[in-house]
């Protein structure tokens, strides 16, 4: 882990995003030049260019692409920094690949404070190297006040798979056992605590993580990983309706298996939620054979030591004629079909 | 967790669905009230754990349902004001009213807020002094007495920009239309509970004795409801129609006193229209004259408006118990939580939405 050192302003400069920022000019060249290199890297003069000229890895390339709006920028857990190089790495991972290169656009809202922007790039640069992968291109555009949040941040990532490695929905096979590798929900309450300033008790912060070392592991383990998905909005409600429909495959899980974390559970009930419709932003399913599963449940836990994955379901079987669904089955022994959440998350009246 | 893990404990909905199969003798149709029950119910599976002699019809209970779409198209027309924020609970934005919903017109440039407590609106208010805030006040007693404290709050403030848009519904007298209609055939009834946190039970008792049936104050927890239906069919084997408390750990016979000073300062009793239903007397609460500066109907000058359901819609019977969601031939199909055709599709306690969540075997 690289800790980058704080980098003062110099005397006289500006101190937030102007629109000139934005113009393409000496003030842009500044803001790269004063801002950005000192934290996520210089490039060698030779390599000044519109692109990066990248080496290729083993196998062949996974790319992928992701943007990330929050506020506010920094919550209890994490930043949009962090989530950033998480969301993209952890896309890469998912498809097995081994990520390598990371390029960002920032989307800068005049008048946001140049220390913030500091921060968060700061934020990345840790990340990136928590990681292992480089920020090696990005983009600037300033817009006018009034016309964005402060920041937005939008990424694309490349990584590599190699051969052999297959893990996508088409692979589940009936029998494989759904495992969550921790408790869920977390981010999505975080961020509703901080944003209505409600005071929830047990201090619950986002699960805000990368799983690339996760899914190495499982991978250098010869576990047969037939799919992962990280659940991040729509939670894992979204991401097992999504498996089951593109795998047309309908699968089981048990309602009283699903790790939820006292403090979240408790607001999901006072609001209304389904713990499982809440937005994760570290934590992922798999679905692996069975006699990988005890192998899948150690290397989780000992890959991410605040998490603990549990086996909550298993895939029933192919279905040909619908799409596949996911049911649950509750405490009582009676089954209910789990359903994405429909929009946005609104809480009830009483 | 404490305070819901004890209420979900399989064990014990197990000898309470025994117990329940040990005294029931005759065929009951029960009605939980609240729409919490009703998801309860269904999301757990509670109706399957019951012998079939017993029914259960779901009732009115959903705050958002049976607000009528007069009141969501004041919404819509003050929130298409420029110079008005319409802060809402989350729950009425996906609600469909005449032309659109509230929502959709936050998408079109409208200023609506979704707030967690009706305070927030109060402080919104006071903080943007240059501009109309508007709170629409719907539910019933259990989101009432919010409701008036922020009136009050805004009063204690001398806050001139600040005036809610009120449609609150009182359950018992709903309770007594629904039996005095012909067709009802309730045998008793599962009373909400929070309700009665607020109100007290002494407002059942004239019920249950003037229809004779059995009304037990109930919980939202598994084990509360199974309690509630064991209960209900006691009273029925043994015929005995009297007001029970299941939900004693919230429930005290006078209610809220504070609660109820609050209301009965703010708001007056008046007759109500429900969604779907129609008008009760005595069924609605609506701002005295003290309080009538805050009375956004009358600060806009809203006008009287004529409404149409989609024909289509069966949400009335619904509400009434008198159908099941899954008897209408759009459930499902023509009508879905993306495009419901009334609100007991969208709501969280609407019994179509819960049904379609929890209930749709493809």
């Amino acid at each position: 882990m690289t800790d980058v050192p704080p980098v003062c302003p110099l005397p006289g400069s500006p101190t937030h995003i102007e629109l000139g920022h934005g113009g393409g000019g000496r003030m842009t060249r500044r803001l790269i030049e004063d801002v950005f290199w000192p934290v996520l890297g210089e490039p060698p003069g030779a390599a000044r260019h519109d692109g990066a000229v990248v080496t290729a890895g083993a196998g062949r390339p996974v790319l992928t692409t992701d943007a990330f709006v929050v506020r506010p920028l920094f919550f209890p857990g994490g930043d949009i920094g962090r989530l950033a190089v998480f969301g993209t790495v952890n896309d890469l991972a998912m498809c097995g690949a081994v990520p390598h290169h990371l390029t960002a656009s920032f989307i800068l809202e005049e008048g946001f404070e140049l220390e913030e922007l500091r921060r968060v790039l700061r934020s990345m640069r840790q990340a990136a190297d928590e990681v292992g992968v480089a920020i090696v291109a990005g983009d600037t555009k300033v817009v006018e006040r009034g016309h964005g949040d402060r920041l937005f941040i939008a990424m694309s990532g490349l990584g590599w798979v190699a051969d052999g490695v297959e893990i996508g929905p088409a692979r589940v096979a009936p029998g494989d056992v759904l495992i969550v590798s921790g408790d869920i929900g977390r981010h999505g309450i975080a961020i509703l605590a901080v944003r209505e300033n409600l005071a929830l008790s047990g201090d619950i912060r986002s699960d805000c993580g990368e799983l690339v070392s996760s899914v190495n592991a499982l991978l250098r383990a010869g576990v047969d990983v037939h799919c992962l998905r990280d659940l991040t909005r729509g939670g894992l409600a979204t991401a097992l309706w999504e498996i089951a429909r593109d795998g047309a495959i309908d699968l089981s899980l048990d309602e009283q298996r699903i790790p939820v974390s006292p403090g979240v559970r408790g607001a999901a009930e006072l609001f209304g939620f389904e713990p499982a419709s809440l937005p994760c932003e570290g934590r992922l399913v798999a679905f692996v054979p069975e006699r990988d599963a005890a192998r899948t449940l150690e290397i989780l836990a000992s890959a991410a030591p605040d998490a603990v994955p549990v086996a909550a379901g298993a895939a029933r079987g192919r279905v040909v004629e619908r799409p596949g669904r996911v049911l649950l089955r509750t405490a009582f022994g009676t089954e209910r079909e789990l359903e994405p959440p429909f929009g946005e998350l609104l809480p009830r009246i009483c | 967790m404490k305070y819901v893990d004890e209420y979900r404990d399989a064990a014990v909905a197990e000898r309470l669905s025994a117990a329940i199969r040990a005294v029931t003798r005759r065929t009951w149709t029960l009605m939980e009230v609240c729409g919490g029950q009703t998801h309860a119910i269904v999301r757990f599976g509670i109706d399957e754990l019951l012998p079939p002699e017993i029914r259960l019809i779901h009732g009115p209970g959903c705050p958002v349902c049976v607000t009528p779409l007069e009141v969501l198209d004041r919404a819509l027309d003050l929130a298409s004001r420029p110079d008005v924020t319409l802060c809402s609970f989350g729950d009425m934005l996906r609600v469909p009213g005449s032309c659109g919903t509230l929502s959709g017109a936050r998408a079109r440039g409208a200023d609506v807020r979704v707030v967690y407590s009706p305070l927030e609106a109060v402080t919104l208010a006071e903080s943007s002094p240059d501009r109309e805030i508007v709170l629409l006040a719907v539910g019933f007693e259990t989101t009432a007495p919010a409701n008036a404290m922020a009136v009050l709050e805004a009063r204690r403030r001398g806050l001139r920009n600040f005036s809610v848009l009120v449609s609150h519904v009182r359950v018992p007298p709903a309770l007594g239309a629904l039996l005095d209609a012909a067709e009802c055939g309730i045998d008793a009834f599962l009373a909400a509970g929070h309700v009665c946190t607020i109100m007290g039970t002494a407002e059942y008792e004239p019920i249950a004795k003037r229809h004779r049936v059995p009304i037990v104050v109930t919980g939202f927890e598994p084990i509360d409801i199974l309690e509630g239906i064991l209960m209900c069919v006691r009273q029925l084997e043994s015929g005995r129609a009297a007001v029970e408390n299941q939900y004693s750990r919230s429930v005290r016979h006078a209610g809220n006193r504070e609660a109820r000073r609050v209301l009965a300062e703010v708001f007056e009793v008046v007759p109500q229209k429900w969604r779907g239903i129609g008008t009760i007397p005595e069924s609605g609460l609506a701002l005295t004259a003290a309080f009538a500066d805050f009375d956004a109907e009358r600060r806009f000058g809203l006008a009287e408006t004529r409404t149409e359901e989609p024909s289509e819609c069966i949400s009335g019977l619904v509400l009434r118990g008198l159908k099941k969601p899954t008897e209408c031939p759009a459930f499902g199909t023509r009508c879905d939580p993306e495009h419901p055709l009334g609100a007991t599709m969208v709501s969280s306690e609407g019994a179509c939405a819960a049904y379609y969540r929890y209930r749709r075997r493809g």
